[in-house]
């Protein structure tokens, strides 16, 4: 008796179900019109799950930007549309996410997702559609460039990419420090500071300064100390921790709790309000980040965003925030160059991107798709970021 | 000047792992039951305390109590509805609903804050002894006197008091124990909450030396205190200490050599090591098996 009630219900609610999901697509395609008055643009971010925060901040971003470009007559007369899918920050998530913009919606182009790996999930689809993707945040070079080092096509992105902030960081430390002897504690468990240390040690070598020490980590570890007794030991002026915030906060900590006071320098993994919580703001004094963009550089593109940025969210952007934004105008200038709002059209001009102006820099693309830009060198100044410089490629 | 530091890191390590170890072997002692869930226990602890400290703006002392007295109450309630009525059933049942229950709470913990990870407050403004050039913060002073406190307080209860005597009366032989007056279930469940206290205070304790706490804790340091309980002697709680120590040392010496992505392999080596060539541990005699 029981059972079948069970079952009863469970039909008719799935019945239910099924019904409203019919009237939903029905209204979508109600909407949608090929070569309107609109351009639908896809937007495939981590809206939950794991780094929800890099895609919700993105989305705001991206949102500013539209509702901007929307006010001021949209793209070539099209107002932008937008169609947004949470990828869960999980690479079959993001992979479906696409296969439903590309296929269903017949989006212009899909901006996303904010993490590498949720990125190279989508290439695939990217290019059998012909639908440019430009990720506002993947890092990785693996995001445009294939493992045979030929380049994905329809892949583009708008941060620049991994071993670069290893080169800027051995630059500045060289230069700007002059420092001499570095030691580089690396997460041994991530390809991102593995890269990072690479073109570190590569750099800071050929800058003239000698690399003393070099050590890893891996990640989810809570005691360094030990490792960090052995690189105090060799007497390094500086060192290089690229890694994520979560062990970078434990790493400063315990660095200056053993004693060591010279500089210490990791890159935009190092991002986010936590590192202060878990490192102290005093042990966080004397170490420097690179990061995508600064709220307080004191350009002019930049501080006009944080000010509107400020007005809408009462607070002041992240580099996530920049990075979405400057994605929306780095299409919208390709989609009006190109003229139309076919996909390989928009691949070309986006191809063809030369010296653009954008909130976190200028902006230009090389042959593999990696971006010419400049990075921001930032402070920790007791537990605030305070800019630095800003280093030109 | 080097090797004292790394002396000093190995044994606030090991002081951390010593007294979750303690636990695991008092458990295992009486009931021969290896509780995977201790580690979880010793992460709500650490819980209790952030909350304690953070919330009601206690400080270490009131939020060290309070999680021991929450974690004691909460072994209790895990036994008594997981453990209790396996009793009588095969030790693999037990064992696998051990990991059951660690999993429940993990995850339970997860459902309930989210699995971001939480920066543990300073409750004691940071100050540094030189002690011959290796720098002694008071956290690793903290650690070792309160793991070493502990652990005399409970050889006292274990040897001096009429609950030790029962527990120890159980641990020898159950159906004797029952015989001669003993009250087994309530000196299970006094073993479990004396247990799970000790993993609240190192739960704690770990979140101020360490800073970060999140609800995935406690497997590693679960974990690696069975290793230094089986290292010491499994049921042996002067053993427990001492393979605590042994491998919060021994772990920070791998380390100092260079080989620190080996660290976590060379504990379970020791592990593998011990149970092929001393499986009663270092402080176990060899018993035989009554027939």
């Amino acid at each position: 008796m029981k059972k079948s009630k069970f079952a009863s219900l469970f039909l008719s609610s799935s019945l239910l179900i099924g019904i409203l999901a019919g009237c939903g697509s029905g209204e979508e395609a109600g909407t949608s019109s090929e070569g309107g008055d609109t351009i639908k643009i896809g937007v495939n971010l981590e809206l939950s799950g794991a780094v929800a925060s890099y895609g919700s901040s993105e989305l705001d971003g991206i949102n500013l930007a539209v509702e901007e470009i929307n006010a001021d007559g949209g793209i070539n007369g099209k107002e932008i549309v937008l169609e947004k899918v949470d990828n869960k920050s999980d690479a079959a998530e993001a992979t479906n996410a696409a296969i439903k913009l590309t296929s269903q919606d017949k989006v212009a182009a899909i901006i996303g997702a904010a993490t590498s790996g949720n990125s190279v999930a989508q290439v695939q689809i990217a290019a059998d559609s012909k639908t440019p993707m430009i990720s506002p945040s993947g890092t990785s070079p693996s995001v445009t460039v294939a493992d045979d080092g030929s380049v994905n096509e329809f892949t583009f992105r708008t941060s620049f990419i991994d071993p670069f902030q290893g080169t800027v960081a051995a630059n500045f430390a060289a230069n700007e420090l002059k420092v001499k002897n570095a030691a580089v504690f690396a997460d041994n468990a991530s390809d991102y500071a593995k890269g990072l240390a690479a073109s570190f040690i590569t750099d800071f070598e050929k800058a003239g300064g000698s690399i003393v020490s070099e050590e890893s980590y891996v990640a989810k570890d809570t005691d360094f100390r030990s490792t960090l007794t052995r690189i105090k030991a060799t007497n390094p002026d500086f060192i290089f921790i690229p890694g994520y915030y979560e062990e970078v906060g434990l790493i400063v900590k315990q660095a200056r709790e053993l004693g060591i006071t010279v500089p210490l320098m990791g890159a935009d993994g190092w991002d986010s309000p936590t590192i202060v919580d878990l490192a102290g703001a005093d042990a966080l004094n004397n170490t420097f980040i690179i990061n995508h963009y600064s709220a307080e550089d004191p350009d002019g593109k930049a501080k006009e965003f944080a000010d509107k940025y400020n007005e809408k969210f009462g607070k002041a952007p992240n580099s996530f925030n920049a990075l979405g934004y400057d994605t929306v105008y780095l299409l919208k200038d390709a989609v009006e160059r190109a003229g139309s709002t076919d996909g390989t059209k928009i691949k070309e001009a986006l191809e063809a991107t030369d010296g653009l102006e954008l909130v976190t820099g200028l902006y230009s693309v090389d042959d593999k798709h990696h971006p010419v830009k400049s990075a921001t060198i930032l402070e920790f100044v007791d537990g605030a970021q305070v800019f630095n410089t800003k280093v030109n490629p | 000047m080097e090797w004292i530091q790394q002396l000093i890191n190995g044994i606030s390590l090991g002081s951390i792992y010593a007294l979750i170890a303690l636990g695991y072997t008092m458990v295992y002692g009486i009931i021969k039951l290896i509780n995977f869930a201790h580690g979880d226990v010793f992460m709500v602890g650490s819980f209790i305390g952030f909350y304690s400290i953070t919330v009601f703006n206690l400080g270490f002392f009131p939020a060290l109590i309070i999680s021991m007295a929450a974690c004691a109450l909460f072994g209790v309630i895990i036994e008594r509805i997981a453990y209790k009525r396996l009793r009588n059933a095969t030790r693999i049942a037990a064992l696998i609903t051990a990991i059951g229950v660690s999993l429940l709470i993990e995850y339970g913990v997860i459902y309930i804050r989210g699995a971001q990870p939480e920066a543990y407050p300073d409750v004691f403004a940071y100050r540094t002894f030189d002690f011959l050039g290796a720098q002694i913060s008071i956290q690793s002073i903290l650690i070792l006197s309160v793991s070493v406190i502990l652990m005399i307080l409970l050889q006292f209860i274990v040897h001096k008091t009429k609950t030790g005597k029962a527990m120890r009366a159980v641990s020898h032989d159950t159906e004797a124990a029952k015989l001669m007056g003993i009250n087994v279930d309530n000196t299970i469940s006094a073993t479990f909450a004396i247990g799970s206290a000790l993993a609240g205070a190192a739960g704690v304790i770990f979140g101020v030396y360490y800073t970060k706490i999140d609800p995935l804790m406690g497997i590693i340091p679960g974990l690696k205190a069975f290793i230094a309980a089986v290292l010491g002697g499994i049921g042996i709680i002067p053993g427990a200490m001492v393979g605590g120590l042994v491998l919060g040392v021994v772990e920070s010496i791998v380390s100092a050599l260079g080989f620190s992505l080996w660290r976590d392999a060379a504990a379970f080596i020791i592990l593998i090591l011990i149970l092929i060539f001393r499986p009663s541990g270092i402080f176990g005699k060899n018993t035989r098996e009554k027939v």
